[in-house]
């Protein structure tokens, strides 16, 4: 079998930093070509658990096996399979776009005219063929996290690690890397390991999401199956004249139970009795007007949300309280 | 060439390049020891007639110096920017591909040897063209570049020592005064035999700086002084291993790859 056809398998992982436990025993199984989310808040085990699956920092528990090569006992045959993007764009910013490639080329054995070949290819892929004699130090965020892709694919890896890989970066660049890392695993094949802690990354790219805190999965399927679990659908329905409030909310009863809504609306989470146009012919019927409708469908953010009872967003705040 | 060397080579070649493109870190050490050199021959010429003073030029006398203050210059500018490459995550990006630990170190030190020799061959250019005349001719001349990147090589490794333990330029900045002390300290302005103070001519002959510029002076101003230059490569063949030992194992903690 070759590496190609070999994913990701992780049993029981886990890293102590002294006291702090900071991944605590995770269990994963990640098949070829496929892109797995693995999304959580700053501080939740993500960077942790790559640096041990790149062979970077050892484990204190557990196990995993990368292209099928254990992580532990046969690090540089896992290194010569994965590429990887680490969170910080660890470049030089004294050297061009193209002594990168060269020099990382160049550690991975690639030489000649082979080299030259790939450097055109991958810094045509990413969009740096213009800026790729420039020294790093003038290159913008977007373009660093490109060329970071890009090193990390020069010696053709069956798995990829990408850590955080749109942090920071404006939605142009970010939709672009988005579109980079899903022809790889399309067209190639190849093995994507993304963190992140966008929902909507992890939504749009991947195609089976994991949910990490405080060290331990949490949730784990594709977004639609961790989205249905957490539950239907919220309509949230403004009246033109406020006093149609209370004749609003009888009406959205019938549809499902009510749930919290913003001052001077109402709203209800849609139990199958009826779907939005249902709810609007109501309204019509019976002759109410409404200034704003929203359908809420539930989001990653509402799965964090029921798993750990805390919104991903600001959730490494609360943390630090 | 084996994989190991060309990798050494690499390493080496990213190092110079990162240094020759960045004027501020090197221009300030090639400088300096030129102008304290100077200074001190111009400032301190009286020294000369102190009756057992073992030459009439104190610059020649002083010369020997310069090359020590390179090489602490050096081995500052490659912790510096092993430590930025810690600080910035380049050594795990380094780590993830084949590159051996020892090709790492080697590759640093080339880079350190480069500019240490590009150093040493203008101290003593700029020398030679205001009179100083090399005791130990041609061959001295050589042994005294030799030494120079003996000096280069073992307070480079140090610095890559100190970037590795504390993985921080501030933290490299930091001890730079300290081996700068270490310099100030040693026979670097009197011969140790004419230092009447004694609590500074004992320091002084503890110091193993002392011995590296003794070796040193001795190929300017003495001809060939077997003693002074066994002493003088012994120091620098001592400090380079013990940097070199210290270093290695600091980066087998630092890249703890598996």
């Amino acid at each position: 079998m070759s590496a190609r056809d070999q994913g990701i398998v992780v049993e029981g992982l886990a890293r102590a930093f002294k006291e702090i436990r900071a991944v605590e025993g995770i269990d994963l199984e990640i098949s070829p070509g496929e892109i797995y989310g693995f999304l959580g808040p700053n501080g939740a085990g993500k960077s942790t658990t790559v640096h041990m699956l790149t062979t970077l920092l050892p484990p204190t528990g557990g196990r995993a096996t990368v292209a099928g090569f254990d992580v532990v006992a046969d690090g540089p045959k896992v290194r010569a399979r994965i590429g990887a993007a680490l969170q910080e764009t660890a470049l030089d910013p004294f050297l061009s776009g193209r002594e990168h490639l060269r020099l990382q080329a160049s550690l991975h054995g690639i030489r000649g005219a082979e080299r030259q070949r790939l450097q055109d290819e991958l810094l045509g892929r990413v969009g740096l063929t213009q800026a790729a004699d420039r020294k790093v130090r003038t290159y913008s965020g977007g373009m660093k996290r490109r060329l970071d892709l890009a090193l990390s694919l020069i010696h053709g890896p069956s798995i990829l690690f990408l850590d955080e890989p749109t942090t920071g970066l404006d939605p142009q660049s970010r939709a672009a890397l988005w579109q980079e890392v899903g022809r790889l695993a399309r067209e190639e094949g190849v093995t994507v390991f993304l963190t992140t802690q966008y929902l909507e990354e992890a939504d749009v790219l991947a195609d089976r999401v994991g949910i990490i805190d405080h060290g331990r999965i949490v949730a784990e399927g594709t977004p639609a199956e961790l989205k249905a679990e957490v539950g239907k659908s919220t309509v949230e329905i403004v009246p033109e004249q406020f006093a149609d409030e209370p004749r609003l909310a009888e009406i959205l009863a019938r549809f499902g139970t009510e749930t919290a809504a913003r001052p001077g609306a109402a709203a209800v989470r849609l139990d199958g009795r009826g779907g939005l146009a249902d709810v609007v012919r109501a309204l019509d019927q019976e002759n109410l007007r409404a200034a704003e409708i929203n359908l809420h469908s539930p989001s990653l953010d509402d799965v964090f949300l029921a798993k750990t009872g805390r919104k991903l967003e600001g959730a490494e705040e609360e943390d630090d309280e | 060439m084996t994989d190991t060397a060309h990798q050494v080579l690499l390493i080496a070649r990213r190092s110079l390049v990162r240094t020759a493109r960045q004027p501020g870190t090197w221009i300030p050490p090639l400088a300096f020891p030129l102008i304290l050199m100077a200074v001190n021959s111009n400032g301190l010429r009286a020294a000369t007639h102190l009756p057992g003073f073992p030459t009439k030029s104190f610059l020649a006398f002083f010369v020997p110096f310069s090359f020590m203050q390179g090489a602490l210059f050096a081995s500052g500018i490659a912790g510096t920017d092993l430590a930025r490459d810690i600080d910035s995550g380049f050594l795990n990006r380094l780590a993830l591909t084949p590159v051996r630990g020892s090709a790492l170190l080697l590759g640093q030190i080339g880079g350190v040897l480069g500019l240490g020799a590009v150093q040493a061959v203008i101290y003593l250019s700029v020398a030679l063209a205001f009179g100083v005349h090399i005791d130990a001719g041609a061959g001295g001349a050589i042994l005294i570049l030799v030494l120079a990147l003996g000096a280069a090589a073992g307070f480079g490794t140090l610095g890559l020592w100190i970037a590795l333990r504390t993985g921080s330029a501030e933290g490299v900045q930091s001890m730079f005064p300290l081996l700068f002390f270490l310099l100030l300290v040693s026979s670097m302005n009197l011969p140790r035999n004419l230092i009447e103070v004694a609590w500074f001519r004992d320091i002084a002959t503890a110091n193993p700086v002392s011995y590296m510029i003794e070796a040193l002076r001795s190929l300017v101003i003495e001809g060939w002084n077997l003693e002074a230059l066994a002493l003088g490569f012994g120091v620098t063949i001592g400090l380079t291993g013990v940097s070199l030992l210290l270093a290695s194992r600091q980066l087998r903690v630092r890249m703890a790859r598996t």
